[in-house]
Formats: C-alpha cells, structure tokens, sequence
C-alpha cells in the first residue's frame, strides 16, 4: 500500500492538520516508510482470533448518568483562548 | 552525604530523627535545580517557591508526629500530570499557558502523603517519543558522558526530564508515565529504576491522554524500595477513571528484599533479537547468573509475537492518539491560532500547536482509522495485540517472572540516530510487547558498559504482580551494587 498526494492531503484534511503544498513530499515519505514497515503484521494469522479493546484486567465499569461536576463554571472556562462572558467564542460559521 | 544524593527511604529517616528538615532538604534540590536546569532542560518548570512553601508545612507536621511516607520528599512531576493552579504543557506549544483547574489523581494522592513538588519534568511532546528530543521546550540532556567524551547524550523518553532530574538529583523521585516503554528506557538510559505498574493499578485521572489503552503512571527513582515507596502513594483505585482496577493494593515495600528461592524466572528467546549490543548480551547473561545464584530456576520461554510488538504498537497507539488529541482545537482550552472559519481554524490552530511527530502520529492515526482501511490495519493490530498478551499469558504458566534487556543500546548522542522515524521507533523494542499486554514491567540498572554508560535489565511480571518484580529487581539491585552516579549531578557542582 502506497500513499498518493492526493490521500496525503485527504488524511491532513480529516485530521484538521493545515500543511502547505511543501509539506506534502516529505509527509508522504514517512508515512509510506511507516506504513511500509507495519506491513510484516500481514505474515501474522490472525484467523479467528479476537480483537483486543484494552487490556482486559477488567471490564468497564459505568456510572449512573448524573452531572459530578457542577458549579465549576469559571474553572472549566478559565484556559479558554477567547471568551466572552460565560461563553466560548468560535469564529462565524453560518453566513 | 549531600542531601541530594541520599534515596528516598534514608530521607524520611533522616527527617523524622530531625537530622535535617524538610526545608533544608527541598532547598538543596531547588538550588541544584537552579545550577543545572540551565544546562540539562530536565524541567520545563520549576516550583521553587511553592516547593520551599510546601517544605515548611512537611516540618511542621513532622514536629506534630504527623508525617506520612513521603512527607517533605522532593519529587519532580512530568508535565503530563495535570497540578491544579500549575502550568501544565505536554511539552507542546498548543499547552504552553494552559493552567489546569483541578489535580491529577496520582499527584493528588503523593500530595496527600506529603510529597513536595519540585518542579514540572520535560519530556517528548505529548510523550511522543523515545529521546526526550521532540519537546516544544528544547531536548533533555542526559547527566551521563562517556568515558571521556563531552558529547550531548540523550536521556531517553518519553519520561527523560524525570530520569534526567532522578540521576542527577535534581528529585529524588519523579513520576513518569510508560505507553511503549516511556517509564523503563529512559529509566535504563539514565541509571535509575523505573516501574510500569500494570495497566488500571494507577489511575490516569488528569494525565493528559496519549493512547489510552496503553498510558499507564509509575514512579521513577535510584533505588527499588523507593519505587515501592512511590508506587504506594501513586496506586490505587480510583472512580474517576474507568479503567482504573478496583483491588487491594499490597504493601509493596514488604516486596523488596524478599527470598526468591524456588522462583521461576524465564527468558524469552525472542529478545536475543538483531541489534541488541554485545555488552547489553553480556549484561543480561551477568543477570541470569545472579538471579540463578539468589535461588531462582531458569527457565527457556518463547513469546513468538514478541517481533510484531512495534509495528502493532504504531498502529494502535497512533490511532487512539488521533482520536484523543482531537480535542486541541482551540476552541476550549490551549492556544488558538485565528482563521477565517471554523476549519481555518482549526488547521491552522494544530498546525501550529503541534510539533512534527505529534501531527505525523495523528496522520497515521487517522489514516488507519479511515473508511477502507480500518479492518487492514486498526482491526489487525487489535488481532495481533490478543496474539501478543496470549504469549505472555501462556509464559506466565512456566514461570513467574521474566528477564529481558530494557533497551538493544545504551544511550546515544544528540542527532546520532537516524531521522528516520522507524528507525528511532526500534528503540522500545524489548519495551512495547509488555505495554501491549498490560503487563507490569520495571527496569534495573546493572552496571555499566564499556563506554561508561549505565545499562538497564527489564522485569515482566503476571498483571497486578508488582511485588515479584520488587523482589526480583531488589536482587538484581543488590548483586549488581550500583553505585555509579552521573558525571553531571548536583553533588559535583559543590
């Protein structure tokens, strides 16, 4: 499996990783070069064996579906990069 | 003995027999922090101020008689663990300001036993990495030289800020957190000892996330009871962390120094892989011997998966990285770079924010997740990954504990490894089957090699069996009588 230009600036575009034009030659070489190399897991048979999610030392646990962590409004705002007010700010994205 | 070169153990008896305070042992590991930090980059920031604060509260209580196990211990933290009201990065420019508002469980729990924190640990960006070069706050250097050489070495990573500052005695213990072998290598590389706990034993409340499945804290130190010390405090269940493992936590100091007669100890043929130095082979041999002489059966094993380790780690691991560092949009928290639209700003923000291996890993990451080629490559991996806990599982009902190097080479230089990415990846070679399996693991130093750098053995041990690791590594620990220290470390600089 290769990696075209194309898929290279696909993947950025889906990873929301802004790169220049420049950037695509040198990305392509390492990801091929990885992607290359991870390869030998294809003489592996894995038939009929069991995904792994995990470690497996116990299962998830649940919690009931209540707010914990309530009235920490300021704390959870506080590294926001611009806000106004008690709100996150985002820039326009309905016309 | 300098205060900064005693372990973690003889400074809580020095303290509570009054033979220093608190203050005056904080203070001679923040003044070696000021004369050396310069140099090695071990923290990407210092609390001094705080930590001389927290250090006259640790008197008082050790006049009251209420100190606990760490009470007045400096210790460094990797700027991974977020410290509530202190500056927490990542190493990555997207986290420079960011100020967390709350306290990581592991850091939570040694503060409630009365550790002071000296300072935030550099490491790889976003624990990317296995040389502590990928940091947005410049690389670490490594207190160890070679025999006559001045070369720049690397401490290994991703946890090399909290080596470094360990051997150097900058702390006198450090957390460190291990997705491949970001505990264990740099451990090796720098002298000290560095316990992987298994997999849900610590809980990872507050440690910002790399790959989930695999990031697991554990405490780095210079000697094996001080692992044990730290691994208590660290330890334990926690609610707030869904995978974390609601069992007992045993007393892992009673660990250190126990007998290991009748103790089946098994080497696995795979770890004599291509690459691995011949002083490194030497050293492990060395190991079988002493462990054979305390009383311990050797025993051949073989975890056939053990060469497919790596590549099903860069899978796995750069997958959950895509998906957990979504979140550093610019949106909520970190640094913002300003875009016409919300997409703008969104690439351009992450361009920005992160460094080259933090975006190749999520690139990767996202490409083995994406429609089409999810099944060849995630899905496999996750196949591969059962293989590899079903070799260890199968050993472990041979043998008790297995004996491997840390790491195929010593410390290297500055710029020495190649730039290709696969290449620097084969440096957790001997470390990532151990993390794909949640099995807990530690790295011992035994001596040093011809060059005059420390090397390191590894312990795997069954899940939730730190103790038969302590037992063991405190055997290693004792016939090897380490004693080497660093050429650059604060007692020196006197």
């Amino acid at each position: 499996m290769s990696l075209d230009p194309a898929t290279v600036r696909r993947i950025a575009r889906l990873a929301r990783i802004g790169i220049d034009e420049s950037d695509v030659p040198a990305l392509q070489g390492e990801l091929n070069g990885i992607l290359g190399w991870v390869e030998q897991l294809n003489e592996v048979d894995v038939e009929g064996v069991t995904p792994m999610v995990g470690t497996g030392h116990a299962a998830l646990r649940t919690r009931p579906d209540v707010v914990t962590d309530g009235n920490c409004r300021d704390a959870v705002l506080s590294n926001a990069p611009d806000g106004v007010g008690p709100f996150y700010t985002v820039p326009k994205v309905v016309e | 003995m300098s205060l900064t070169e005693l372990t973690i153990a003889d400074a809580a008896s020095g303290l509570r027999a009054r033979k220093f305070s608190a203050v005056e042992l904080v203070r001679a590991h923040t003044d070696a922090i000021d004369a050396l930090n310069p140099r090695l980059n071990a923290y990407i920031t210092p609390t001094r101020e705080a930590a001389l604060k927290a250090a006259q509260q640790a008197d008082e209580a050790l006049v009251k008689g209420e100190a606990r196990s760490l009470t007045g211990i400096p210790l460094g933290i990797k700027d991974l663990f977020c410290t509530n009201g202190v500056r927490t990065t990542a190493a990555s420019n997207i986290l420079k300001n960011f100020v967390p508002p709350y306290e990581s469980t592991v850091t939570a729990n040694l503060l409630r036993d009365g550790a002071v924190f000296v300072g935030k640990t550099n490491l790889d960006e976003f624990a990317m990495g296995s040389a502590n070069i990928t940091s947005a706050f410049g690389p670490v250097e490594n207190p160890w030289k070679r025999n006559g050489d001045d070369a720049a070495l690397v401490p290994g990573g991703s946890s090399g800020g909290s080596a470094a500052a360990v051997a150097a005695g900058l702390a006198m213990g450090a957390t460190g957190t291990d997705t491949g072998g970001s505990i264990r290598q740099p451990a090796a590389y720098c002298g000290i000892v560095g316990l992987k706990p298994t997999y849900g034993r610590c809980s990872r409340f507050g440690t910002i996330a790399y790959a989930s499945s695999l990031d697991q804290a554990g405490p780095m130190a210079r000697s094996v009871r001080d692992c044990a010390i730290m691994l208590q405090s660290m330890a334990g269940f926690d609610e707030r962390d869904s995978t974390s493992v609601n069992c007992d936590v045993p007393d892992y100091s009673a660990a250190v120094g126990r007998s290991l007669k009748g103790l089946k100890v098994g080497i696995p043929a795979e770890y004599r892989a291509e690459g691995l130095s011949a002083e490194i082979a030497a050293a492990w041999q060395q190991g079988i011997e002493w462990l054979k002489a305390a009383g311990c059966e050797i025993v051949d094993v073989s975890l056939p998966h053990t060469k497919y380790g790596l590549a099903t780690y860069y899978i796995v691991a750069p997958a959950e990285c895509s998906s957990n560092l979504a979140r550093y949009d610019g949106l909520r928290f970190g640094e913002r770079v300003p875009g016409d639209t919300l997409d703008a700003m969104y690439e351009a923000t992450r361009r920005a924010g992160f460094g080259p291996e933090v975006r190749r890993r999520i690139m990767m990451g996202t490409y083995v997740l994406s429609a089409g080629y999810y099944d060849a490559y995630y899905l496999k991996a996750q196949k591969v990954r059962t293989l590899i806990r079903r070799d260890f599982t199968e050993a472990f009902q041979k043998v008790d504990v297995l004996l491997t190097p840390t790491a195929p080479t010593p410390a290297f230089a500055q710029g020495e490894q190649s730039d290709d990415p696969v290449q620097m990846y084969l440096n957790d070679i001997f470390t990532v089957p151990a993390s794909m399996a949640g099995m807990p693991a530690m790295s011992v130093p035994v001596g040093l090699g011809a060059t005059g750098l420390p090397l390191g053995l590894q312990l795997i041990g069954r899940p939730f069996d730190e103790e038969t690791l302590l037992a063991t590594g405190s055997a290693l620990e004792q016939a090897a009588g380490f004693t080497h220290r660093p050429a650059i470390r604060a007692e020196a600089t006197k």
